[in-house]
């Protein structure tokens, strides 16, 4: 039964990708990146050989508690990452709680995650073979580490589908990945002075996550190195009481899940009257900017492309290292830019087969450009603008302004007109209306970064003469350039705009039919 | 000659392949102007992709359909605003209440504004859902999901409805309350198209009806030469074939 079983993940994981050849390739290409990064896991491993046992115990037991409390936490919270084997399908059949359980333990280490989770913990054997003991608890701590975090995964996804499974449960799930996303531009503002000095408290962290459930079997190995037993006799208690303590709250969740199906959640929230439909004008552009922006607001997939924004200021701040360098911000306002006019370039994949209903009302297509780019443009200009003169006030680099202006201006038009073309042509493997934001299908993660590195390479070019008029006023310090390259990024980017909604209302109405039957295909 | 006497829908060998398998194949059918028209066939007999490629959504491999006279492949839009359409199997903007998602149809037609919030009223009254007019579409039961995909459809007051499977999960008062009002709007000169699997629904409900098995039409006419005596079940099974007589496999039989 449990070779049945895990046989059946693996024939879901192939009938899935055989139903696209681009899907395998995505597969593949993302497959060789994956092991690009394990490469690099292991050898920088193996070179921990020969470093101090504390240096290599720091590195080890942050990395492994990092990897189990990720696999613990990360797949709840996107709604499951590997959910190929639902047990609610399974419930109806006569398989036993523990056979599920040896069952779904399996098939988890055999996924691509778990393979990869294996192999790069095995890299720590390697770190800890100066001695024949070390050798020994550090594949003990191996088999007691993976397993942690795959029966980790699977114990909390079991115990939140008690909490909810319905739609509101999911996506309030959501909203606690991205509100601390959200916040940790700001928290890394505040924290940066400490993390300055954050070198000299890791070890710290390490020694005090060792005695937790997430590092006790990764330190493992690190004491027996250092020779002190009684400590490795202790975490190893640790180590191994709580992979007892998930596998029996796992196989407590399996068994409630499996007696009592969960139930979709009663509906409670309502909304009176017709909402923007009633602020936006009448017409079908306005219809499908009202339509545009609800979604924004309220579905869970656009919200996941909202949360880069504030990111982009802590990640510039990160680069400058922590305020030495502010100018580096004020390219936040360009960046931005680039993120949010090109955030409808998939829009249409997003809605899914809903984008019928557009076909069934012969909407024209430049009616269904102008509204997408409209409920976008109402809060992206004004983001990336405000977005802008703040990090221009904050590095103090007035004179940089009306060279920035050019470039961001000319950015979110061209972008738009990128994006219109773009989504009326092509669909993408996104995520389907429902589905948690961070799933995503086979392969369609790297099918994504291909396609945004060549529409963000075509707007690089759409937008080189304002950029290079804002940059030579940059170098020359000149700001003639600067105020030219206002009305060029404007006049330049508003003609594109128009062509762009055009030729994508054109392509629209030629080939709607096709668009929804490649949408049909993606279901 | 005037449109009322055109047939409301008429295709001409209609073909469409998927990869070497002919969904439709050099399929021929006249719907007449103000008849209630059943269509049924077994799964996979090509019925929704034949509606698809009637309403153009589907862009077929050959032939051609009109709809009240205007073709509708070389006259998209204007054959678009004259049929309403609920389709099987596709997704609503679901994360809209009922309420925006039968406005937001009423505008994509082109309509005023206030004839829309109007409309919407009354349709949502006339299917039983005015308490779930500020509900997220999602949210609803399968059935209600039915009705406003129907009130999408018959938004714009068309002069076809093309109905795939309306009934289907539709509980049996909304069943009878939608019945009654596709009886009203054939009454008033509409001419209604629905598939269905339910033969006795079709037997009752429509006056004309085809049967379609692997592309091809193989019957079609008025219910009553259609059925030629017999009830439209087992003149049904008769002309598709298929049915199984014995009693299943031994070990199937539990005495």
């Amino acid at each position: 039964m449990v070779a049945t079983l895990v046989r059946l993940r693996f024939l879901l994981l192939f009938n899935g990708l055989k139903k696209s050849p681009w899907q395998i390739i995505a597969v593949i290409l993302g497959g060789l990146y994956g092991l690009v990064l394990l490469a690099t896991a292991i050898a920088g491993l193996a070179v921990l050989r020969a470093a101090p046992v504390d240096l290599a115990r720091t590195v080890v037991v942050l990395a492994g508690s990092a990897a189990i409390i990720g696999w613990t936490f990360l797949p709840v919270l996107s709604s499951g990452i590997d959910q190929t084997v639902d047990p609610a399908r399974l419930a109806q059949y006569p398989v036993s709680v523990n056979t599920l359980v040896v069952a779904l333990a399996v098939s988890g280490v055999l996924g691509v995650p778990g393979i990869v989770t294996t192999l790069a913990a095995l890299g720590t054997v390697v770190t800890w073979s100066r001695d024949p003991l070390s050798v020994l608890a550090a594949l003990v701590s191996v088999v007691i580490g993976v397993l942690t975090a795959i029966v980790g995964s699977r114990m909390l996804a079991a115990l939140a589908s008690r909490v909810g499974s319905g739609r509101r449960a999911r996506e309030a799930k959501t909203l606690f990945v991205i509100i601390p996303l959200i916040l940790l531009g700001p928290i890394v503002f505040l924290v940066s002075n400490g993390l300055k000095e954050a070198r000299g408290i890791l070890p710290i962290i390490a020694d005090v996550l060792g005695w937790t459930p997430f590092g006790a079997a990764w330190a493992v190995p690190a004491d027996v190195a250092a020779g002190d037993f009684a400590r490795a006799g202790l975490e190893l208690l640790i180590a191994l009481a709580t992979l007892v303590a998930f596998v029996a709250l796992w196989r407590w969740g399996l068994g409630r899940a499996l007696e009592t199906p969960a139930r979709p959640a009663a509906a409670q929230v309502s909304r009176r009257g017709s909402g923007l439909f009633g602020v936006f004008p009448g017409t079908p552009t306005g219809a499908v900017a009202a339509r545009a922006l609800t979604y924004w607001m309220r579905d869970p997939r656009y919200a996941q492309s909202l949360i880069t924004i504030p990111l982009v200021p802590a990640l510039l701040f990160f680069w400058g290292g922590f305020g030495d360098n502010l100018a580096i911000l004020v390219w936040v306002g360009p960046v931005v830019a680039v993120l949010l006019s090109m955030s409808i370039y998939t829009d249409v994949s997003y809605d899914n087969t809903a984008f019928a209903l557009h076909l069934q009302t012969g909407v024209r297509g430049v009616a269904d450009r102008w509204g997408r780019v409209i409920a976008l443009a109402v809060f992206a200009v004004p983001v990336s603008l405000v977005l802008l003169v703040a990090s221009v006030a904050v590095s103090n680099s007035w004179h940089l302004l009306p060279g920035l202006l050019g470039i961001t201006s000319g950015i979110l038009l061209s972008g738009f007109a990128v994006s219109s073309v773009v989504s009326g042509r092509f669909t993408f493997a996104v995520p389907a209306p429902g589905e948690s934001p961070f799933r995503s299908k086979p392969g369609g993660g790297f099918s994504l970064m291909l396609s945004t590195f060549a529409t963000w390479s075509i707007l690089g070019v759409l937008v080189l003469p304002e950029l290079a008029l804002a940059l030579a006023s940059f170098a020359t310090g000149d700001p003639l350039w600067g105020w030219l390259s206002i009305p060029v990024g404007l006049g330049l980017g508003t003609v594109l705009l128009v062509t762009g909604v055009r030729v994508g209302g054109r392509i629209l109405d030629a080939r709607g039919p096709e668009l929804l039957a490649q949408l049909q295909r993606q279901k | 000659m005037s449109t009322a006497q055109l047939p409301a829908l008429e295709i001409r060998h209609l073909t469409k392949h998927f990869g070497q398998t002919a969904a439709v194949d050099d399929l021929e059918l006249v719907v007449p102007s103000g008849s209630f028209f059943g269509l049924v066939g077994p799964n996979g007999a090509g019925k929704t992709t034949t509606l698809s490629m009637a309403t153009g959504l589907l862009r077929p491999d050959n032939g051609s359909v009109s709809i009240h006279g205007v073709d509708v492949w070389t006259n998209l839009v204007e054959a678009k605003s004259l049929v309403g359409n609920l389709s099987d199997g596709v997704r609503l903007f679901d994360r809209l209440t009922g309420t925006q998602l039968v406005t937001y149809a009423g505008l994509l037609y082109g309509m005023e504004r206030a004839v829309v919030t109007e409309r919407v009223a009354d349709l949502l009254t006339m299917l039983d859902l005015e308490g779930a007019g500020s509900t997220l579409v999602v949210d609803y039961s399968a059935g209600m999901t039915k009705k406003i995909a129907l009130a999408c459809a018959l938004v714009h007051a068309p002069r076809l409805l093309v109905l795939d499977e309306p009934f289907e999960s539709v509980d049996p008062v909304s069943a009878a309350n939608i019945r009654d009002i596709l009886d009203g709007f054939v009454a008033s000169g509409g001419t209604v198209i629905v598939s269905s699997h339910v033969m006795d629904l079709v037997q009752r409900m429509c006056d004309h009806v085809a049967v379609i098995d692997k592309g091809r039409v193989i019957a079609s006419g008025t219910t009553d030469e259609v059925r030629a005596g017999s009830t439209l079940e087992d003149r049904f099974v008769e002309l598709v074939g298929g049915r199984n007589t014995g009693k299943g496999p031994e070990w199937l039989r539990l005495s």
